[in-house]
């Protein structure tokens, strides 16, 4: 019972964490209908910038993330323009992802060869601490990461809902032909909104790298981790990222706990299959 | 004459939108029966759920005296219930001959192994190539075809599998005017080969040349149907098309 | 026909040319990759299904090659093991069965993303099983007792047999009713459901087939790993990747494009290795000549040769 307890309060602080990672996947998609295969690597490149920042001029990685996700953003958008605006329409479904897997490919390589391929993890003086309430461990980066994903994900939304540029993704998402009538401009929104991913990936890289060690290999961790949750809670669908980051954080973190760690990775992928059969467009998605 | 289509209290929202509402109506073997009605009126959508593409969210769908409801549109097609799109959807990298073997309602288990296009494919495709003039074009790719010949192709392959009923959906829009009098003609030769044809199309002259009866569509459900003399006089059909 | 047979008379004839070591080396990995492009192109170039989880299949043959000969302390005929190889191909496809059924119940997006997810489970259960696959300690079973100077030779040929197993799979499919019906999958899948085309039974087949014949490839590159494989190398996402990247090179849904595309790019792959080692800047490398093909010859070599002649 205690170790049910104890994953299942894990696999919620954790799962807010994979929130955040997954609301980058699911924008992407719902803008563009793109499913790119590299966030996972632009999580990790964003774990090695906070890294670097720590190292070299000890910035805590938390008061890290404005720097880092400007400068992701504007890779994200630099990263949209260079490979994926070239593809024609009616083969971009297709070959984006092809393309979003080489830019992963990329992307560890060059971190691969910035900083070699030993494991990294940023050490803070507070990365130890723990607080036990009413008998249950709960470390404090975890709590600190939670809590910072829950912030940077109701940023997110408050942009998207109370924005200009916001009203005009949630249009895209909707009917991206209407959207296209009242004037918005979609493949600036798609720069932006790649951008917007990436920035996403920059903040939850932070609060990763401050969780795990890291080398330029960790992102094949999280692709299919991400993927999984974005398909879980449909496509497209901020909320649904986040009830399907909850869902496999948790139902993981259940099974390590009390049956065993090894067979964790299987939960997800059964969850997976289980939620496609009966409900193919995922919980949140609307049916195409 | 019996009722080779009927339709009995269909319904289908999608989110807060009802698209058709408790719509009732009939088609009679041997008629070539019109479906008209102002945009959004719900036309396609009951050609979704008459030929099976989309489940209703009530009502039944009879073809030949048989409850349908909620079968597969390959079973109804292979039944002898076809449709073509308003797009003029063809296999765009097929070629015209493949394109009307696809779709000539095969046992395809039992064909699995025979050829993509066998002799006697070839052969059942010749009538119908030389019928739509389409002979010269039999070994093309399907895209590089004009739109309006794809219309012809669409029409053509749908004929492969000797339907009861052939739907079409606005085989008029976006062709030009000999293609459209020849549209017109394949409609009249094959009702005279003893095809029952259910039509939309908002091409008005076209529907009243060729159509009888005329079933008006307005909020999804008919608000009106006769001959076309009878539905033009029809105060309700105007108000409908008016906006009123 | 002709065309067919002078290129496997050719590639049959190569191995008694007494080519040097790395030579046959690198041919036996060419073919391999050869049959390996083209099963891939049976589901993703056929039906537009772009599966990116094959190597996880490729894993399963490798382990459950190396499980069949674990317990054994020793091989005496070197050519009993590759007996088992139509076992795996025909096991590995009853699994691929359900797995399709549900992966591609939906759109090809959802497909792609169910494989590549399957890839990474498979893999991290590599990983972690270790009482089934040894873990990151590797599998070990028997050395195949061939004789160092033909060593390559066994696994060449049986290579060459399944590479064109493959492509007779692939020839018959095109010239048959399966491949107009998997080619009105690919075209619109909606229209030809409509149609009364099987296109369920028809994807889950091709799907089946595919990583059969996947899995009997992984079996024998286990073999030739001499006597152990390693997760990390069994289950490969960049196997995945060169099998897509060689059938887009040479040309989706076509006979030749996936073993034109394998012996371009995998003699490409390993010049390259051979020359920045297994470094970081092999795999921006790679990156880059991915990205490249990917914007520059989307629909493959093959097809872009055929609409410049028409």
């Amino acid at each position: 019972m205690h170790a049910l307890v104890q994953g299942l309060i894990l696999g919620v602080l954790t799962g807010g964490v994979y929130a955040l990672m997954a609301s980058g996947q699911t924008l992407v998609f719902g803008i563009m209908k793109v499913v790119n295969l590299a966030q996972g690597a632009l999580v990790v490149l964003g774990a090695y910038l906070s890294y670097q920042l720590f190292v070299s001029y000890g910035i805590d990685p938390f008061l890290a993330i404005p720097v880092t996700a400007v400068v992701m953003f504007a890779l994200g958008v630099g990263v949209h323009l260079a490979v994926l605006r070239p593809l024609r329409r009616e083969d971009r479904a297709e070959l984006s992802l092809l393309v979003t897997f080489a830019v992963a490919l990329l992307i560890e390589g060059v971190i691969g060869v910035v900083w070699n391929t030993t494991r990294r993890s940023i050490n803070t003086s507070y990365a130890n601490d723990s607080w036990t309430v009413a008998g249950y461990q709960i470390t404090v980066v975890r709590f600190a990461a939670f809590a910072l994903s829950a912030a940077a994900l109701g940023l997110l939304i408050l942009l998207l809902h109370r924005t200009r540029f916001g009203r005009a993704v949630r249009a895209t998402v909707q009917n991206p032909e209407s959207a296209r009538l009242l004037g918005v401009r979609a493949e600036r929104v798609a720069a932006l909104g790649f951008g917007l991913g990436a920035a996403t990936a920059a903040a939850a890289g932070s609060v990763y790298g401050l969780l795990y060690p890291f080398n330029a290999g960790s992102h094949y961790d999280l692709i299919s981790l991400l993927l999984s949750i974005v398909v879980l809670g449909g496509l497209g669908s901020i909320g649904g990222a986040i009830a399907g980051a909850m869902i496999i954080s948790v139902s993981s973190a259940v099974v390590a706990s009390t049956i065993s760690p090894s067979w964790a990775p299987m939960t997800f992928f059964v969850l997976l299959l289980a939620v496609l059969l009966v409900r193919p467009q995922g919980l949140f998605g609307r049916p195409a | 004459m019996s009722d080779l289509l009927r339709v009995d209290g269909l319904r289908k929202s999608y989110g807060g939108v009802t698209a058709v509402d408790d719509c009732s109506l009939a088609v009679a073997e041997g008629t070539v029966t019109a479906l008209i009605g102002p945009n959004g009126s719900g036309k396609t959508t009951l050609f979704d759920l008459i030929t099976g593409y989309r489940k209703p969210d009530a009502g039944r769908v009879f073809f030949a005296g048989q409850d349908v409801t909620g079968r597969g549109p390959g079973r109804l097609y292979r039944a002898g219930l076809s449709r073509t799109f308003q797009q003029a959807r063809v296999f765009p990298q097929l070629t015209v001959v493949e394109n009307m073997v696809a779709a000539a309602g095969h046992r395809w288990w039992r064909q699995l192994a025979t050829p993509r296009v066998s002799a006697a494919d070839r052969a059942r495709t010749e009538a119908l190539l030389a019928e739509f003039d389409l002979t010269g074009d039999a070994d093309r790719i399907a895209a590089e075809l004009s739109y309006g010949r794809r219309k012809l192709l669409e029409f053509a392959a749908v004929l492969m599998s000797t339907p009861r009923l052939v739907l079409l959906d606005e085989p008029a829009a976006g062709v030009n005017p000999v293609l459209v009098e020849r549209m017109e003609q394949h409609v009249r030769s094959r009702h005279a080969a003893g095809v029952t044809f259910l039509i939309v199309e908002h091409d008005l002259s076209f529907v009243m040349r060729l159509c009888d009866p005329v079933i008006v569509l307005d909020a999804g459900r008919p608000i009106s149907q006769g001959d076309p003399s009878a539905v033009r006089a029809d105060p309700r059909v105007l108000d409908a098309y008016l906006g009123g | 026909m002709i065309r067919g047979a002078v290129f496997v008379v050719t590639l049959a004839v190569l191995p008694l040319l007494g080519l040097p070591h790395w030579v046959l080396n690198m041919l036996v990995f060419v073919l391999m990759f050869a049959a390996l492009a083209s099963a891939w192109n049976l589901v993703g170039g056929l039906t537009g299904y772009p599966s990116l989880g094959h190597a996880a299949f490729f894993g399963i043959g490798a382990y459950a090659f190396a499980l069949l000969l674990h317990r054994q302390t020793e091989i005496t005929d070197g050519w009993q093991p590759f007996a088992w190889l139509p076992a795996i191909g025909v096991g590995t496809a009853l699994i691929g069965v359900p797995i399709a059924a549900i992966a591609m119940r939906t759109r090809a997006d959802v497909f792609a993303i169910v494989t590549i997810t399957l890839l990474f489970v498979v893999q991290t259960l590599a990983f972690n099983l270790h009482g089934l696959t040894g873990g990151a300690q590797g599998l070990s079973f028997p050395v195949a007792p061939f004789p160092a100077d033909t060593f390559e030779r066994p696994f060449y040929y049986v290579l060459l047999g399944l590479l064109v197993l493959a492509m007779l799979l692939t020839f018959g499919t095109l010239r048959s009713k399966v491949g107009l019906a998997l080619a009105t999958v690919r075209g619109d899948e909606d229209k030809a459901r409509g149609l009364g085309i099987p296109v369920g039974g028809a994807k889950v087949l091709a799907f089946a087939v595919s990583v059969g014949l996947t899995a009997m490839v992984g079996a024998v590159w286990a073999y030739y790993q001499v006597g152990i494989i390693y997760p990390q190398f069994a289950v490969d996402p960049l196997v995945t990747i060169a099998m897509v990247l060689m059938v887009f090179l040479g040309g989706r849904g076509t006979l030749w494009g996936p073993v034109l595309g394998a012996f371009v790019l995998e003699t490409g792959q390993q010049y390259l290795a051979y020359e920045l080692g297994a470094s970081q800047f092999y795999l921006i490398a790679y990156a880059m000549i991915f990205l490249l093909i990917m914007l520059f010859l989307p629909r493959g070599v093959l097809p872009s040769l055929a609409g410049r002649l028409r």
